[in-house]
């Protein structure tokens, strides 16, 4: 029942119900006067899938996601977000994505209850959504008895998870994860991994950047940019038969090493 | 078919974004006071500021010269000079703190620190007073602190004037002038009123300016600017509603620097009340345009904190013309004291506040904080656009 409820709300939101694909870039280029930060890139994620952005730093990942997200605009190139174009239908897409950064950006001196009021509020969520989300959440991550603790004393694991809750508290079609488990033990990862799986399965799609490679595993298709370019697009498997490496850390490292530019 | 969905599904996103464009903002504003009540310490800090600074500048700091030592040399020791010592040692501006018996005590005098100025009556004076008409005194002040040793020289000279005056009586001059000295809205010449307007524009330059930047830039330090941007939320609403919660502290310190100098000071407020609070908040705007400015372009508490103390209370303080007179500063300096804002405030709250005069004589001062005020937007509207693309 709460499944179905969010499924067809996240549907309802994009006005892409049958298309499936609810991102697609066609050549996606950003330049900084001479620079190249992100060179004709073109790619499609389906919905509800988990598409892994890899990359060394400075390869480019963050300029592309920024461009996804509407916060920057293209060079060249044509890229559609939730069925909305990244050059003139910015504010859709806002309405339409989540997003959490490497940081958490929860707001530590507020309470858990307050976080995700004033999210739920920005969203322009009404009073009743609100208060069904913050009791659903509670339960959800067990954090009923801690709704009225300043979030700065909650765990570091429990910070992330709520974050992450946080970012999708609107329903929306992708969630854009930045970095999102740094600094976390394997442990937590694998429970927070579970919360991305289980937000898949609601049918939000998920496009997280990461730098560990058992994180690339859990994801369903990973790409992997170099130098402003996207080198490898394949599921995990593929791209390790592809090269016929062991592990997706071999994969990354046989690519990565290419790169011309530093950080 | 696709294109027809799209486009009702966009009608609505727009009536949704109307709808709760009001409420989101509302929410914004509710966490922004969660902030400033969480951090109590800050809280009170803000609120006790123009308390303290009242207390500071009404009662220890002041530019009048009361009661300050001085020390006499009388080489005549004769009834002219006894007279004219009395008078001295009468005034409430001296203190005759110790009699010297030769010149080259003075010096040590003055090593000492204690005496801020030395009268020396020559021998001969009873005596060119009677038969020369032209008797001679010296006034030695001490000069490393020029302003109260001009005004001790002043006022002793207004001392002498007045003993002149009181022996000349019996004998009719040819002819005298003689000036009458009114001081126009302050009689008493006391130093609040002019310092009440200067803590004003000092008050709301802090809590406005400087807590609006460190507010938005602490946000961009948790990361959570981030997810702020990536919102909905128009990032010009963002600002206006991280500044509504200071806007209305700030009007809370006006109220209480009011409410203090009229009290507590007894500076009264001449003009009309309900201008001094416009005027005020379209200062508070200005403060608030210029700490936006500065939080977009820095990046940590620290910077956004020192840039506002550089950038705004020394200059508040140094041209403003509430501490230090501007007409006196080299041109250069009297023309770049126009760029600050806090200038044309101090101006037209001493306008209203002590002179009780009405908009008509500040018109062209709010005209420029006005311009300051958008152009400040502009700037860093503008700033903020380009860090975005």
């Amino acid at each position: 029942m709460e499944n179905e409820k969010i499924h067809s709300g996240a549907g309802n939101k994009t006005g892409i119900i049958n298309s499936g694909k609810v991102i697609t870039a066609e050549k996606l280029t950003k330049k900084f006067g001479d620079f190249i930060a992100v060179d004709h890139i073109s790619f499609e994620v389906s919905k509800g899938e988990i598409f892994g952005f890899l990359g060394a730093n400075g390869a480019g990942k963050t300029t592309a996601m920024r461009m996804l997200c509407g916060l920057s605009i293209p060079s060249s190139g044509k890229a559609k977000v939730a069925g909305y174009d990244v050059y003139h239908e910015t504010e859709k897409i806002k309405k339409s994505i989540g997003y959490m950064s490497q940081k958490f950006s929860l707001y530590e001196d507020l309470t858990v209850r307050e976080n995700i009021r004033f999210y739920g509020g920005i969203y322009g969520l009404s009073n009743k959504q609100i208060a069904d989300k913050t009791q659903y959440l509670a339960e959800h991550l067990h954090l009923t008895s801690q709704q009225d603790t300043l979030v700065k004393s909650l765990p570091l694991g429990w910070k992330q998870k709520l974050a992450f809750s946080v970012a999708i508290v609107h329903e929306p079609a992708i969630v854009f994860l930045d970095e999102p488990t740094g600094g976390v033990d394997p442990v937590t990862r694998r429970e927070f991994w579970e919360l991305i799986y289980d937000a898949s399965e609601q049918g939000i799609t998920i496009f997280v950047t990461t730098h560990y490679m058992d994180e690339a595993e859990y994801c369903n298709r990973v790409s992997i940019m170099v130098d402003g370019r996207i080198e490898a697009l394949d599921t995990p498997k593929q791209l390790k038969e592809k090269m016929d490496c062991a592990s997706m850390d071999d994969v990354f490292l046989h690519l990565a090493r290419k790169a011309v530019r530093g950080e | 078919m696709k294109n027809k969905h799209i486009d009702k599904d966009s009608g609505r996103g727009k009536s949704t974004a109307k709808g709760g464009g009001i409420k989101q903002f509302y929410a914004f504003v509710k966490k922004e006071f969660f902030h400033i009540w969480r951090d109590k310490r800050t809280l009170f800090i803000l609120l006790g500021i123009p308390i303290t600074q009242i207390i500071i500048f009404g009662f220890a700091l002041t530019n009048e010269v009361k009661n300050s030592k001085i020390a006499i040399l009388d080489l005549s020791k004769e009834y002219a000079s006894q007279q004219l010592i009395q008078k001295i040692s009468a005034s409430k501006y001296f203190d005759y703190d110790q009699r010297l018996n030769a010149y080259n005590e003075i010096d040590p005098a003055f090593k000492k620190g204690k005496i801020k100025m030395v009268v020396v009556i020559p021998q001969q004076f009873g005596n060119d007073l009677q038969h020369i008409n032209s008797p001679k005194i010296q006034l030695i002040c001490d000069g490393s602190d020029p302003n109260v040793a001009t005004t001790l020289a002043t006022y002793a000279n207004a001392v002498i004037l007045d003993y002149q005056m009181s022996i000349n009586q019996q004998q009719k001059l040819p002819y005298r002038i003689e000036s009458e000295i009114r001081m126009m809205y302050n009689p008493e010449l006391k130093g609040a009123y002019s310092f009440v307007p200067g803590v004003m524009a000092l008050i709301l330059m802090l809590t406005c300016a400087m807590m609006t930047s460190i507010a938005i830039v602490k946000e961009k330090e948790m990361g959570t600017m981030e997810v702020i941007l990536v919102s909905p939320l128009k990032p010009f609403g963002v600002v206006v509603a991280k500044a509504v919660p200071y806007m209305l502290l700030s009007m809370v310190n006006v109220m209480t620097i009011l409410l203090l100098s009229v009290f507590v000071l007894d500076v009264p407020i001449s003009g009309n009340l309900s201008l001094l609070i416009g005027e005020s908040l379209l200062f508070t705007i200005t403060s608030l345009a210029l700490g936006l400015l500065i939080s977009s372009v820095t990046d940590s508490q620290q910077v956004a904190m020192l840039v506002s103390l550089m950038g705004m209370f020394l200059p508040t303080v140094v041209f403003s013309g509430y501490m230090f007179p501007v007409e006196n500063m080299p041109v250069p300096l009297q023309v770049l004291s126009n760029v600050v804002p806090s200038k044309w405030y101090y101006f037209i709250v001493k306008t209203i506040m002590i002179k009780g005069l009405g908009f008509s004589y500040v018109w062209k001062q709010t005209l420029i904080l006005i311009g300051m005020t958008i152009l400040l937007f502009a700037l860093s509207i503008k700033n903020f656009k380009t860090r975005l693309a």
